[in-house]
């Protein structure tokens, strides 16, 4: 081959590839731009201090809950349990911290070390996640209605004063997922650490070949996975002041659809925190779009899935773009 | 030759079984600082299970490694190797595709850490690739995934020289130049010399003999696990390479009088190889047994997947024998009667169901005529050995009422008594008026067969029948004189 012939060959095909990737990590920021501006032409003081507080009061902890789901998604796995780990927390906070905190931050330990060893046991077992964590859901529910068969219980004070700080010129909730997001961020995408994390999805064998314990791996994503959780449930009770036994249901199928919406992969390793965050706040906020445009709630599920189609059919046409040149 | 130094690795009498096959026996042989052995054999001649032992993903059965004037005898493993210098990279990419190539790096050496990691991994990684491929045109943040596959080999390569706090000896290269053009290739044979002048070692497992004797120092010939020739690369020519590799005293077959089944008569299937550029097509004619020959994974399988997925459009049907049993062969779930009737359900039908007792009298005639060796023709097929589940698979293909029976490699880790039974009933079925194309690795499966198509690099590049077949023949257009 000529060489200088291959050199501008390469030349052209470079920028067009990096461009593809560009736009498909500045999707989900994208849809999350046009979101807020639909929202401004509709209801423009929503878009204000106040409104924005209330909009995104909630969005706190399903952003948690998408980075729990995340580092699952991380390994190639799926946490169908995540909703009903979310509503037991909530009743625990709500029963056990509030009357026993002693007790009660044990039983929070407790529910970590638990989601350390669903992840052993799916590594040494090779289990399916999705079989395992959806026996888990019932019995994580079972556990919630033990502790609150009727909706009830109080958050602890110090909770309820804890997500409801007032902070000057953004509200404390745009703040948080911020923090939130940039912290996973440095830590999966840019630590030493972070980048066996995400090999051990990209190819298995390849890290294990090099001297690194699949094991202990998984067993760190679903200890941190469980730990979001925690605080996820923990953020929703201050918030709510009461808990119920199915308060965090719909989290479950919210978490995975905010990880695929900010770009995530269900395998092969490839995640974006930052990503998944935005895409939280992007199903939150296609939420409160609707109810200004007068959706009644019945059909505000059917629409959210619509704009989730409509963005992975954004994604697909972008993959297709980067495909094409090469 | 005679080497001042001790030798850095020596195997001593090294053997490796898996199950009934001999993978390597007796074996000895050492490698030396600053020098590049070369390793050439066939298909299933025990190369890779060698350098697999060397690099500690397996464990030999019997024999002694010395590191240097160490003894090692069972706790060798992968990190013992790894802090002894020896590392390899493999024909299957071992890079994580969703990672960049720093990233990948930093996966390799567990010393990159701490602040500023990515720039060490970044600088490392770029020195190395600028050393070894000037002018390779790799970002060390570009994805892997978004590499072609010669680039993923180039960050591979340049990953294993990558050296950081470790002991860096000994690098294996199993056929590294296979996915690389001519110019790639020549830059890394390039940097292999340098290397080894500088006082490394490297055992580098090429099928492009040219390369091999201009790069390596000494040459080893494998055969049936077993080390036969070992000598300076000068000593060798491209003839002599050739003709270590066949088996030297092979008994003459009982041949029967060829007779070809080609007069006057239109082919079969004709297809062209979709990597072939001249006008070359396998062809097959009725009653037939056309051999596929040639390495292992240059085109041979695609061109059965081809022949299949054209006959299937033209809805003509053919039955395929799958060599990789677990992963294309066998329900693991179902019954032994059922695996065999699945590809004859619409002549078992009674009405718009299955009649169970015409499964099961298909199911005990085909036991007969195998002789699959179960008590129960309803027992799970996973309670069979490995050659009687095969044997199923071959019932399963000449059950059904297709003309065409591919085969793709199907009697690998097959015991001797089952092949021979198969090779007769395959004999027997070709009498009848059955085409057979049979991709095999296993040179002395060729003597069965009416012609044979030599593949290399996705081509065809032999086309023989049977009375013109000779080993040596097959093994000189399998191995490659000059690099492409």
């Amino acid at each position: 081959m000529n060489p200088s012939l291959s050199l501008s060959a390469q030349a052209l095909k470079k920028p067009q590839i990096n461009r593809a990737r560009l736009l498909r990590s500045a999707l989900p920021g994208l849809s999350l731009a046009l979101l807020l501006v639909a929202i401004f032409i509709i209801q423009p003081r929503a878009i204000s201090y106040m409104g924005m507080n209330l909009m995104l009061n909630l969005a706190v902890p399903i952003a948690l809950a998408t980075i729990a789901q995340m580092l699952i998604i991380t390994v190639n796995d799926l946490d169908l349990s995540l909703g009903s780990f979310i509503s037991f927390v909530a009743c625990v906070a709500a029963t056990l911290l509030n009357e026993h905190p002693l007790l009660g931050c044990l039983a929070l330990l407790a529910c970590i070390a638990v989601y350390a060893l669903i992840g052993a046991l799916i590594h040494t077992r090779n289990l399916p996640s999705i079989v395992v964590t959806l026996g888990m859901s019932f019995i994580w529910m079972g556990g919630a209605v033990l502790l609150l068969p009727a909706p009830g219980g109080s958050a602890p004070h110090w909770l309820q004063s804890l997500v409801r700080i007032k902070t000057p010129w953004l509200p404390f909730a745009i703040i948080v997922c911020i923090v939130l997001a940039l912290l996973v961020h440095a830590f999966l995408m840019r630590s030493p650490l972070g980048v066996v994390l995400r090999g051990a999805g990209g190819n298995p064998l390849a890290v294990a070949k090099a001297g690194w314990s699949l094991l202990r791996i998984k067993v760190s994503l679903y200890a941190l996975a469980g730990s979001f959780g925690v605080l996820a449930g923990l953020f929703l009770v201050g918030l709510t002041t009461s808990a119920d036994a199915t308060i965090a249901l719909r989290y479950t199928l919210l978490s995975i659809a905010g990880v695929i919406l900010g770009g995530g992969e269900f395998v092969g390793g490839r995640v974006s925190p930052i990503g998944a965050v935005l895409g939280a706040l992007t199903l939150v906020l296609a939420g409160s779009l609707l109810s200004f445009m007068r959706i009644s709630p019945d059909w505000q599920i059917g629409a959210q899935g619509a704009i989730l189609i409509l963005v992975l059919a954004l994604r697909a046409a972008v993959n297709r773009l980067e495909t094409r040149p090469l | 030759m005679t080497f001042p130094n001790p030798a850095l690795v020596t195997f001593t009498g090294t053997g490796k079984s898996f199950g009934a096959v001999r993978a390597l026996s007796e074996v000895n042989l050492s490698f030396h600082r600053g020098e590049c052995l070369g390793l050439i054999g066939h298909n299933g001649a025990g190369k890779s299970t060698l350098m697999q032992v060397l690099a500690g993903t397996l464990s030999a059965d019997c024999g002694v490694l010395h590191l240097a004037r160490h003894e090692v005898r069972s706790s060798y493993n992968v990190q013992m190797a790894r802090q002894h210098g020896i590392r390899c990279v493999f024909q299957e990419l071992s890079l994580c595709p969703n990672l960049s190539v720093a990233e990948n790096l930093r996966l390799m050496s567990p010393a990159i850490r701490g602040w500023g990691w990515r720039r060490q991994a970044k600088a490392l990684i770029d020195a190395s690739l600028d050393e070894i491929f000037p002018g390779h045109g790799i970002a060390a943040d570009d994805i892997v995934a978004e590499l072609p596959i010669g680039k993923r080999q180039m960050v591979e390569i340049a990953r294993a020289f990558v050296q950081v706090d470790e002991r860096l000896e000994l690098v294996i290269l199993d056929e590294p130049t296979s996915s690389l053009d001519a110019r790639v290739a020549e830059q890394l044979l390039g940097f292999v010399r340098r290397f080894v002048a500088g006082g490394g070692s490297v055992v580098l497992i090429s099928h492009i003999l040219g390369e091999m004797l201009a790069t390596c120092d000494r040459i080893a010939v494998m055969r049936d696990g077993r080390i036969v020739e070992i000598r300076p690369a000068g000593d060798f020519s491209h003839v002599s390479l050739v003709e270590c590799m066949g088996s030297a005293a092979k008994e003459a077959v009982q041949q029967q009088a060829f007779v070809s089944r080609r007069e006057g008569k239109a082919a079969v299937v004709e297809q062209r190889p979709a990597r072939q550029v001249d006008g070359q097509t396998v062809k097959a004619h009725t009653g037939e047994i056309v051999g596929l020959a040639g390495l292992a994974g240059h085109g041979q399988s695609q061109l059965l997947i081809q022949v299949l997925r054209q006959r299937i459009t033209r809805g003509q049907g053919a039955a395929l024998v799958a060599g990789d049993r677990q992963t294309d062969g066998v329900f693991p779930l179902w019954s032994i009667a059922e695996n065999i009737t699945i590809s004859s359900l619409a002549d078992l039908k009674r009405g718009a169901l299955i009649d169970p007792q015409a499964e099961r009298a298909m199911a005990g005639q085909w036991q007969a005529r195998m002789g699959i060796r179960t008590p129960d023709m309803d027992n799970p097929i996973l309670s069979l050995s490995g050659g009687n589940q095969q044997k199923a698979l071959f019932a399963r293909a000449l059950a059904s009422r297709n003309d065409l029976i591919l085969m793709d490699d199907p009697m690998r880790g097959v015991d001797v008594g089952t092949k021979r039974e198969v090779y007769s009933i395959i004999a027997q079925e070709a009498a009848k008026g059955r085409t057979f194309i049979w991709y095999t690795t296993e040179l002395e499966e060729l003597d069965y067969c009416d012609h044979i198509y030599v593949f290399r690099d996705g081509q065809v590049v032999l086309d023989l029948p049977r009375n013109e077949l000779s080993e040596e023949q097959i093994l000189r257009c399998s191995f490659e004189e000059q690099p492409a």
